[in-house]
């Protein structure tokens, strides 16, 4: 742990890399260019399904001559040919969709030509004269008629685990059950849209080394997928994402933005540029669509003797995408009969991705829901209800927790609210002509540490360089690390250089999970640690050393000197052990991973609590959410101000998966009807009023060594499930399938789900 | 649809950015964001969607806010352009600027160019006058990272300090 009392971590302190974002010298991946590069843009499918027939450029070549050259599938250069070659660190298992590999059209919008040429105007309209002519099959797109070819994904995806078996008698125990509800819940796709285009800058290097700009959630991931990819060595591929404009899930596996740029860069031996259109970005990734159904029963108290849940989730023709979607339901509350399946359907689409806190913002919504409705059928408060089912242990892996505040949160949540003023019964509460109502739900999020490395290298003069191979895509990366080591060095955080977002960085892996700041913050904390170690070691070849006898825990590294903890007075200049060495400063890498051993018998979880008020005009549909409080337990915070914003943003995104999010397909064409943000729509600031956002204290001594837990995904879970939750109190429709538009606030929607 | 090699059909225009004269020529369907972006290298401002619907893009065009991947740059010719380079730099910040980085009002920092260009136009419209009107006026431009709260914190915060500084 972290024991200077000088705190530099938990300081409120703005992002040290807001000056260069605020005044626009931030630059992102489409941002970096030299003279005479060239510039890509794809022709995208506009079909579902079927196959080329032929694609004719004449007309394009003739109108531009600065085109460079034109790639479909009869021409594209040579790359990788076996499925792992292409498999990144997070893909799912299956055969990975390869740009230009055949005649084959696998989703709308694929691409099937790619056109290069000197400027990206001339390159988008000669991609415009494109003609593809198409043999047209009849796509299947349509979740609610495939639900019954639903199949268990033979292989597992590599760290996503699948529903544990059945315990007790959930069937028997439901059917005896006192209460009992069972509902079916349907969510739609959703798009991440962040609002930075996906796109890659590769520079060509006079040595042939390519610096590849690309919009990413991991640089190693990329190089990595790159160097298979292409065949090409480590040392001759670099790549860059210093700053990312969101990813939300959607930047984690390279996309095809950068194997058109690599490809195109390599076979010409010239720079290219390709940003893709936003409407493209409908085709990259996506929340998948799932039908959910959850059956719960519960004793005459309201405990729950039954928990069944069953998800079928969309994935594509070419690859098994998982997500845990159900599991939640086997840990959240206690059970003993609980039956958990999760099963996937193939459509002609492009394969899901993983999108912020992929499976549990869906899972939750479900079981969330399902438990507003068992507290009314039970006739208690719907948080009177989960405080009877609490449980502080993971029977579905038979582990114990690491901590769990999440009582702490519904009760300082609650007070927040103001909960306890509630009407209990729905349409019971209105103003003026709007209904108001009231909903909380519980939000689970694991909290993850991956393998990660930092190195920390401090000057005599008292600077400090952090430097990992971790991503910031709006997290705070930059800044809780600066922190992090500015506490432990005994420096001003705003003194110290982080480097990151670079491939040949200290081995780090995705920035996904929630993981970063538990696994990067350690790794920096434990360089640091070395460099303590370091100069107490220096110290020591001095037999007068005030610190001969101490050891590493007893000595703090304060005002530029090496000090024994408890007499300050007794210490070193850090600059004069330097002098002595004969060394001008120390670097030492530090690491931090799963500690297997502890993990048999601990499970780690982030919890919230979430409520929300919202109002709704009957006569109109309209539902405005005007009060979200996001009570949160997630450990140690490093930075309030940077963690207030993540959990906000997870907030945000939930409030749009309620209400706004859904990417429409037309059955018939399999296309997506809504492919741009005028009718895609995510939350603006209208939508946006009272977000109040408070963390718990929970003390953690086991989740990572730094006490963290991470928080990216848990500010959406059981967001959606408050809203609908609230819309049910205000108006007593009981509305399972998301978003919650005005069609189905004013319809007859009570009991089913479409 | 063009049919013949831009260079063919280029246009001269002067336009005045962030207080440097600049005489260009430019194809007719060169929008003013790509001119920003690809000829000029001022990437601060920033494409989210190239249709008007995000405002990534959002620039000051003789003082008033526009989506300048909407308006072809010899559309603007004569005129005066204010980029989010222009208004403050690192060392020497725009109090919108400032007011964002106090207010933690971005967080993967995209939209944020096109919030404070669009704020900063917002103020000087003066036409808003409360929290619920900063919310509806700031509508175009989107915040995936959903930073909105903060946002409004920062614009709410300036307009007050330019209320006070108008009474005194």
């Amino acid at each position: 742990m972290l024991t200077n009392e000088r705190r530099q971590v938990g300081r409120a302190m703005p992002r040290i890399d807001a000056p260069l974002k605020v005044t626009g010298r931030a630059a992102y991946a489409a941002e970096h260019s030299e003279p005479d590069m060239l510039h890509g843009a794809a022709v995208s499918a506009t079909i579902a399904r079927g196959r080329i027939l032929e694609i004719d450029s004449r007309a394009a070549k003739a109108a531009f001559p600065g085109i460079a050259a034109i790639y479909t599938h009869e021409n594209r250069p040579n790359a990788a040919w076996l499925d792992r070659s292409w498999q990144d660190e997070t893909a799912p298992p299956g055969h990975t969709y390869r740009p230009l590999q055949n005649d084959r059209v696998l989703f709308d919008g694929q691409p099937v030509a790619f056109v290069v040429a000197d400027s990206f105007e001339n390159a988008r309209d000669a991609a415009a004269m494109i003609t593809v002519r198409y043999e047209v099959e009849t796509p299947e797109t349509d979740l609610t008629t495939k639900l019954a070819e639903r199949y268990v994904p033979p292989k597992k995806r590599s760290g996503i685990s699948p529903p544990p078996d059945p315990r007790g008698q959930p069937e028997e125990a439901f059917k005896e059950a006192h209460f009992r509800i069972s509902g079916d819940y349907l969510i739609e796709n959703e798009h991440h849209n962040p609002m930075e285009l996906f796109a890659t800058t590769v520079l060509y290097g006079a040595d042939g080394v390519l610096a590849i700009h690309d919009k990413t959630q991991g640089s190693q991931n990329v190089q990595k997928f790159v160097c298979n990819v292409f065949s090409l060595s480590q040392d001759k591929v670099n790549v860059i994402n210093a700053y990312v404009g969101g990813a939300f899930g959607s930047g984690l596996r390279p996309r095809h933005q950068l194997f058109f740029a690599v490809m195109a860069s390599l076979d010409l031996k010239r720079s290219v540029k390709f940003e893709i259109a936003r409407s493209d970005m409908f085709y990259l990734s996506y929340r998948p669509a799932m039908y959910q159904t959850v059956s719960l029963g519960a004793d005459a108290q309201g405990r729950l003797t039954a928990v069944l849940h069953d998800t079928v989730q969309v994935t594509s023709r070419y690859e098994d995408y998982q997500e845990v979607v159900v599991n939640w339901s086997g840990l959240a509350y206690r059970c003993d009969n609980v039956a958990l399946t999760y099963a996937l359907t193939k459509l002609d689409a492009a394969t899901p991705g993983d999108m912020r806190a992929p499976g549990a913002a869906s899972g939750l919504f479900a079981l969330e829901s399902a438990m507003d409705e068992l507290s009314y059928e039970v006739g208690i408060d719907p948080l009177e209800l989960r405080r009877r089912n609490f449980v502080h242990f993971d029977q579905n892996e038979n582990k114990q927790l690491t901590s769990k505040a999440l009582r702490a949160c519904y009760r300082e949540g609650a007070a927040r609210f103001g909960w306890e003023r509630r009407q209990a019964k729905p349409r019971s509460m209105h103003e003026g002509h709007e209904l108001i109502g009231w909903g909380m739900a519980t939000g689970i999020w694991e909290a993850q540490l991956q393998s990660a490395k930092a190195r920390v290298r401090m000057s005599a003069n008292g600077q400090v360089i952090v430097q990992a191979a971790a991503s910031d895509i709006g997290t705070g990366t930059y800044t809780i690390l600066a922190q992090i080591a500015a506490e432990a060095l005994d420096v001003p955080a705003e003194d110290v250089s982080v480097q990151i977002g670079q491939s040949d960085l200290p081995e780090t892996s995705v920035e996904g999970g929630s993981w970063t700041a538990a696994s990067s913050g350690s790794a920096v904390d434990a360089a640091c640690l070395a460099i303590r170690q370091r100069l107490l070691d220096m110290a020591q070849k001095d037999d007068a050393s005030p610190l001969k006898d101490a050891t590493v825990e007893e000595v703090v590294i304060r005002d530029g000197h090496l000090r024994l903890d408890t007499d300050p007075r007794a210490g070193v200049a850090i600059s004069e052990l330097m002098a002595r060495a004969g060394e001008t400063a120390i670097e030492e890498e530090g690491k931090a991973g799963p500690d297997a051993k502890q993990m048999k018998s601990f499970a780690s979880y982030t919890h919230s609590a979430v409520f929300v008020e919202v109002r709704v005009d009957e006569e109109l549909g309209l539902a405005r959410v005007t009060r979200v409080v996001s009570a949160v337990a997630a450990g140690r915070i490093l930075n309030p101000k940077t963690a207030r914003s993540q959990i906000l943003g997870g907030v945000v995104m939930g409030l749009g998966m309620a209400l706004h999010e859904e990417s429409m397909i037309d059955h018939r064409s399999g296309r997506i009807m809504n492919h741009n943000l005028a009718e895609y729509h995510v939350p603006a600031h209208a939508d946006i009023q009272d977000i109040d956002v408070h963390f718990v204290q929970e003390f953690d001594d086991k989740a990572s060594p730094i006490g963290v837990k991470g928080l990216g995904e848990i500010g959406v879970c059981g967001v959606a499930a408050a809203v609908a939750n609230a819309i049910f109190h205000a108006t007593g429709k009981r509305i399972r399938h998301l978003p919650i538009t005005i069609d189905k606030i004013l319809g007859e929607t009570v009991g089913k789900a479409a | 649809m063009p049919s013949a090699p831009p260079s063919l059909r280029t246009i001269p225009i002067t336009l005045t950015i962030n207080g440097r004269r600049h005489d260009l020529d430019v194809a007719p369907w060169t929008s003013l964001l790509d001119l920003l972006r690809e000829d000029l290298k001022l990437c601060g401002t920033k494409k989210g969607c190239d249709h008007g619907q995000c405002g990534a893009c959002t620039v000051l065009v003789d003082g008033v806010r526009i989506n300048s991947c909407l308006s072809l740059a010899v559309m603007r010719d004569g005129a005066e352009i204010t980029t989010i380079e222009g208004l403050g730099t690192p060392e020497r910040l725009h109090p919108m600027q400032r007011a964002f980085m106090e207010h933690d009002a971005l967080q993967c920092g995209y939209c944020t160019p096109g919030q404070i260009c669009s704020a900063v136009g917002l103020v000087s419209e003066g036409h808003a006058h409360s929290r619920a009107e900063i919310r509806e006026l700031m509508s175009g431009n989107l915040c995936r990272c959903g930073a909105y709260t903060n946002i409004a914190d920062a614009v709410e915060d300036i307009l007050e300090q330019q209320q006070k500084a108008a009474a005194e």
